[in-house]
């Protein structure tokens, strides 16, 4: 781990102040993730603002029926919230997926938002990785990639999500709000929050240098049966293979949101018509352009039949 | 600013936050330079938080994570490091009596901070109930993982007790039960490599029971 | 104490303390975090620098050049050591990896400098700037590529001969009514133990003390000797606790040879331990196979034929993973051959992990064993019985010392419920799920070594036990102090065990399974001395002398224990060694793994719902401590099953997932609760204890027993670990 500098923020306004004033910082949240890879050097900050102690821990409702989440609350108490178990089941269900209790104490709404991709590659400093190294080259796509993507990847990275959580934010149309290092603040869809890799990879978000996530915001909640069904090979504490977080309805209509699979989580809102025709149209079109692996073609069919057993379900 | 050149500041001297040489070094100072933090060979900070009781007034090398500051500087080796990238669960202290793994973690990051070890919970003298449940059970072998183990099974019982729910609570809604199940899916972030998981869900069902 | 002829009735027998399931008499310890492993000697050592390990960036090929410069700037750094300044190293006398390496690199993350620093956190990050610049050759990577061009093994201390062969194989098996021909692969594994490999290193003049975590003190001294080029006389080992083993800690490994140099280097004792991502390529792991297995019998299910081959991959001179090991004793058959190859791979070693050989051996053996039962429309328990054997199928006339494997696999059936398997596979449905059974036999050498202790009374009436033995886990602690109790007629309390010290008289460690029985035998001689010393102290006649709750009683006469050592400690040391019975006798522990499986029909995910293992292993010297080797070594083998696999790279060279989020080891909610029913045996021709080890037993067979299940629930029979979802997805059929 590289030597660097330290503050903690005391409000958000001093967190932006902060990273106005030094080029090079990082705010640190939980650092489930950041410190992981500031030990491997593949994240090395001058500069780190903690902003572990700023607030931005409460969920409150929306005049219009929706919730606002703070970017510090926990993925536990996020998860164990009245409203978010009642009205947001899929959001609890997914964050309950991932990860453990002991992380998810320590890891935050925005953190777990931002966290970066689980590559072998990317994790070994003396590979290839054009998100490590822009254009250094991708050792994953001739390697080891069963569980990386297999769709919205490009010729230098295939690297996957990792997370569960955006999953089920992406198909309850959450929105991000933030505020720049110079005051100003915006709102952003998660489609318009994760970029593909392209031939960037390193670039994940459309993030500005030292934006914060200040707050997650959900619409009001969408009525229906809440699934969230995370494949992986051991029960727990692992990534997904393929996650399906759906939502649906009796007459067989809904959304879905995919993950697991690419670059961010997955959903295409205009395939969403076919869910009453079934798994397999719908995956047929969700999929269209999916370019995979030899090791994780596999995941084709996985998702198909990932959905086919949330729908399953959703009937009983 | 020289201080900070100073390439062999120890340990020792490290931990003792009111030493000459260490207290020029504030971290008002550290930032309020613009000095590129590339020349600044060793970045010292300030932190004050409770270890089973004890206080301590710390100025650490920023980077040292909670996990070695309890092993390394304070001593209190009961806190494993076994994989040191949250992946193991070995490490796992309470914080404000939630449970972390404490490799994830800088020292910084707890100014203010209850923590408890396994130390911390018991002694071999006067043991926890849980940690007297593992003995009884065999809920351990090579015991490296086994505080880990023990601080997240305590924390385990009392999210169930405080209505958290799980990936394997058949609803979100109702109050999570203490079945095996829940037991097992609570305690998979804490890998025991010699396989003693079944004792271990034991050694809890028998701690929950006396409690409730 | 020389053991030569099946042990009669001695004071083990009585059963006071020996056989009883106490609690761990360290538990106390191990669960509030005061038992001190390798990196925690902070009381012995004040001042310690840190030393971190740099592991090369390729995976074969040669060092151009270190450009230390910016290392030995940075803050707090006070050595750096690579192989160019560390004079000659040799390597050790079991694992042969070069543990400091350069110029040449032998594979990925071998050791290529440790930078000493005086903080963690500077070594690791002077570490990092070390700028190695590589030259690379090519190298083999792929076991399947060099298998054709694989030779013989060379036979060795710990391997079979290359070849064996009874009868006629080829003919028997060509001419066989039923039969079965098939190829198994099984992956490379990482014992991935808890602790990482550790060591603090302290020179003091030319004598070397290390802290360390070894599972073998005597190698360990050894190894340390070699390596260094320093006398034996010269280094003290500590291993007072261990945080797990499996066969990965040995010996002497990277950290050892890191922190002892680095120490010399500085001047001051260092500390290391081997970053976790450094692990799975840096230190041993148990090697990838691919077995070939044809078993012919007739109509009736009687084996008439039993071929088994292997071909593994290590580095020149590494030793053969002996997959073959369990087919020669297993199952009766009258034409037998078993053959083992070894490619030369540049890979990381390859060497023992838990039960080395019959593990890997009987993932694909009893896959056969399940497969041929199918064709033979027979049960595969019943199977499994019709070909049991008491004397070894390789030497006729050579029996079993013990062996109730057609017992063990009796109980099993019974206790698990076997009768309500259903002979059709992917028949069992609820819901999702398809359930299935599955069933496996264990068979496990129970090798027995030379083992020595001391044992001291004091006035107040309090043993001491030393010996270098050590406890991963295994209860050795434990054990040893009931051998003591029951020897000396008191009760566990009046015990203090002391492990794990090459200044202890030398065992031969933890390794093989042969531990608990070695060991306790070795007490059990010091202890036969220390009796005669007390009779003596006495003034008793040994014959009439009775050690019996904490007094020793002859002659009408009763005076506590202590009173022996009342003028001055009594202090005796022997060992046990061992005559011919290994040789007259086959000598191996048995049992049977039953185990019921999910698999979800639509996503192909596979989840264990229940287990049982039936084990005979001679005596059961402590069977909370037994139960818990199986149940961990049960655990181990679902692994084995389902998700453990180092995933090689064969361009790069390397075990891609090496850290513990991509190396998936089973998890709490991964595993049932288990059943572990030990049946009872005495052993007399094992040593004057009657034991035998059982925590390798446990393993055994487990991985094919969770495969059989799976096919039984599918009909979908995977012969490539781990059996993970994508091996079964195409063929299975959406139900429920």
């Amino acid at each position: 781990m590289k030597t660097f500098t330290y503050e903690r923020a005391s409000t958000p306004a001093e967190a932006a102040a902060a990273s106005a004033r030094t080029p090079g910082a990082k705010f640190l949240a939980g650092g489930t993730n950041l410190l992981d890879l500031m030990k491997l050097e593949i994240e090395a900050p001058q500069h780190i603002i903690d902003i572990g102690k700023i607030g931005l821990n409460k969920i409150e409702s929306t005049p219009t029926g929706g919730l606002r989440i703070g970017a510090l609350v926990s993925n536990t108490n996020l998860a164990a919230h009245p409203i978010v178990r009642r009205d947001y089941g899929l959001l609890a269900r997914a964050l309950l997926a991932g990860a453990s209790g002991q992380l998810r104490n320590k890891a935050t709404t925005a953190g777990n938002l931002l966290q970066r991709t689980r590559c072998p590659y990317f994790y070994d400093t003396n590979q290839l990785c054009n998100k490590r190294v822009p254009g250094s080259g991708c050792a994953a796509i001739a390697g080891f990639s069963r569980q990386l993507g297999i769709i919205g990847t490009s010729t230098s990275c295939i690297a996957t999500y990792p997370g569960d959580m955006a999953v089920a934010m992406r198909a309850l149309d959450a929105t991000v709000e933030t505020v720049k290092a110079n005051g100003a603040k915006r709102t952003l869809s998660l489609d318009q929050l994760y970029r593909l890799p392209g031939q960037t990879p390193h670039l994940e978000t459309t993030l500005e240098k030292n934006e914060l996530i200040t707050t997650v915001v959900l619409p009001p909640p969408v009525g229906g049966v809440h699934i969230y069904h995370k494949v992986r090979d051991r029960s727990s504490y692992a990534f997904a293979l393929v996650s399906v977080g759906a939502i649906l309805k009796k007459d067989g209509t809904g959304r879905v949101a995919v993950g697991g699979i690419a670059p961010r989580p997955w959903r295409i809102e205009s395939a969403e018509p076919l869910l009453p025709s079934g798994a397999k149209a719908f995956t047929a079109q969700l999929l269209k352009g999916a370019r995979p692996t030899k090791e994780n073609e596999f995941k084709l069919a996985l998702v198909e039949r990932t959905l086919a057993a949330v729908l399953n379900e959703a009937k009983h | 600013m020289e201080e900070t050149n100073e390439s062999t500041i120890s340990r020792r001297e490290m931990i003792v936050g009111t030493t000459a040489a260490i207290a020029a070094i504030t971290l008002a100072n550290v930032m309020g330079t613009q000095a590129a933090p590339h020349s600044v060979p060793l970045s010292l900070a300030k932190v004050s938080f409770t270890v089973n009781g004890q206080s301590h007034d710390l100025e650490m090398d920023t980077r040292t994570t909670l996990l070695d500051t309890l092993r390394e500087h304070l001593h209190v080796t009961g806190t494993k490091k076994g994989c040191d990238h949250g992946q193991c669960g070995a490490c796992t202290v309470l914080v404000n009596n939630q449970r972390i793994n404490s490799c994830l973690s800088l020292a910084l990051q707890h100014q203010g901070d209850t923590i408890t070890t396994i130390e911390g919970l018991g002694t071999p003298d006067k043991l926890h109930p849980m940690q007297a449940a593992f003995i009884k059970h065999d809920g351990y072998q090579c015991g490296y993982c086994t505080p880990g183990q023990i601080c997240s099974a305590v924390a385990v019982l009392n999210e169930i007790k405080a209505g958290i729910p799980s990936h394997v609570s058949a609803s979100l809604l109702d109050t999570p039960q203490v079945t095996n199940m829940e037991l097992r899916e609570r305690m998979s972030g804490n890998i025991c490599r010699c396989g003693a998981y079944s004792n271990i869900a034991e050694a809890m069902s028998e701690v929950a029971q006396k409690q409730a | 104490m020389k053991f030569e002829t099946p042990a009669g009735t001695n004071p083990i027998d009585q059963l006071k303390v020996i056989g009883k399931p106490t609690d761990r008499i360290e538990g106390p310890l191990k669960t509030t975090g005061t038992a001190t492993y390798a990196y925690e000697h902070n009381d012995e050592v004040t001042n310690p620098a840190y030393g971190y390990v740099v592991g090369a960036g390729i995976a074969k090929g040669r060092i151009k050049a270190i450009d230390q410069t910016k290392a030995k700037a940075a803050p707090g750094v006070l050595a750096i050591v690579t192989a160019a300044s560390a004079g000659p190293l040799k390597t050790g006398q079991f694992y042969v990896d070069r543990l400091l390496a350069g110029p040449d690199i032998d594979h990925y993350h071998q050791a290529v400098a440790v930078v000493v620093a005086e903080t963690f956190e500077q070594a690791r990050a002077a570490a990092s700037l070390l700028k190695i610049s590589y030259t690379k050759t090519k190298g083999a990577f792929d076991l399947a590529a060099a298998k054709d061009s694989a030779p013989l093994i060379k036979q060795g201390q710990f391997s079979p001969p290359p070849t064996t062969n009874v009868g006629n194989f080829e003919g028997a098996f060509a001419s066989a009514p039923v039969k079965l021909d098939e190829t198994y692969t099984t992956p490379d594994q990482t014992h991935a133990m808890m602790e990482p490999h550790a060591t603090i290193a302290k020179w003091d003049g030319d004598k070397l003390t290390c802290w360390a975590s070894i599972q073998q003190i005597n190698w360990g001294v050894r190894d340390i000797a070699t390596v260094l080029g320093i006398p034996k006389e010269n280094i003290r080992l500590i291993s007072a606790f261990i945080g797990g083993g499996f066969g990965g800690k040995g010996t002497v490994l990277s950290d050892i040879i890191a922190a002892a140099l680095a120490a010399r280097a500085a001047g001051r004792p260092v500390k290391v331990t081997l970053p976790r991502p450094l692990i799975a390529n840096n230190t041993t792991h148990r090697p990838a196979t691919i077995q070939r297995i044809r078993i012919g019998a007739t109509p009736d299910g009687t084996i008439t034929a039993i071929g088994h081959e292997s071909w593994s991959g290590n580095l020149p001179g590494g030793i053969s993973e002996t997959a073959t090991a369990a087919t020669r004793l297993l199952y009766a058959g009258a034409n037998r051959f078993t053959q083992l190859r070894l490619a030369v791979l540049d890979l990381a070693e390859g060497s023992a992990m838990r039960a080395p050989g019959e593990a890997t051996g009987m993932m694909a053996l009893e896959i056969a064993m399940d497969e041929l039962a199918e064709k033979l429309t027979m049960d595969p328990v019943a199977f499994r019985i019709k070909n049991d054997t008491q004397e070894d199928p390789g030497k006729p006339g050579r029996k079993f010392s013990s062996r109730k494997l057609v017992e063990c696999l009796q109980t099993g059936a019974k206790q698990f419920g076997w009768n309500k398997r259903q002979a059709k596979p992917g028949t069992v449905r609820e819901g999702q799920w398809l359930i299935g059974m599955g069933v496996a036999s264990a068979i496990r050498g129970a090798p027995i070594l030379k083992s020595a202790a001391r044992v001291r009374l004091s006035r107040e009436g309090i043993v001491t036990v030393e010996t270098d033995m050590t406890d991963i886990g295994t209860g050795s602690y434990t054990i040893i102090g009931q051998t003591a109790a029951e020897m000396m007629g008191i009760s566990l309390d009046k015990v203090v065990v002391k492990l794990g010290d090459s200044t202890f008289p030398e065992s031969p460690g933890s390794g093989g399974q042969w531990g608990a029985a070695s060991a306790t035998s070795g007490v059990y001689a010091a202890c036969v001395k220390l009796r005669e010393a007390v009779a003596n102290s006495l003034g008793v006649s040994l014959e009439e002398a009775e050690f019996v709750g904490g007094q020793v009683r002859g002659g009408n006469r009763s005076y506590p224990l202590g009173d022996a050592a009342k003028a001055t400690e009594l202090v005796v040391q022997d060992e046990m060694t061992y005559g011919t019975l290994s040789r007259e006798y086959a000598q191996d522990a048995f049992g049977a793994h039953f185990v019921e499986v999910g698999v979800n029909s639509y996503t192909g995910e596979i989840r264990v719902r229940r287990m049982l293992a039936v084990c005979h292993a001679g005596r059961i010297l402590n069977p909370k401590a037994a139960r818990s080797q199986v149940i961990g070594a049960m655990t181990m083998g679902v692994g084995a099953a389902l998700m453990e696999e180092l995933v090689v790279d064969k361009q790069v060279g390397f075990f891609v997932n090496h850290d513990l989020a991509g190396y998936e080891v089973p998890v709490h909610a991964d595993i049932p609760h288990q059943e572990v029913v030990l049946l009872e045996d005495l052993d007399p021709t094992m040593s004057p204890m009657k034991a035998k080890g059982i925590g390798e037993l446990g393993i055994v067979g487990v991985a094919a027993a969770v495969a059989n299940a799976v096919y039984n629930a599918t009909g979908i029979r995977v012969r490539e670990y781990p059996i993970t979802l994508d091996k079964l997805i195409g063929k299975l059929s959406i139900n429920g």
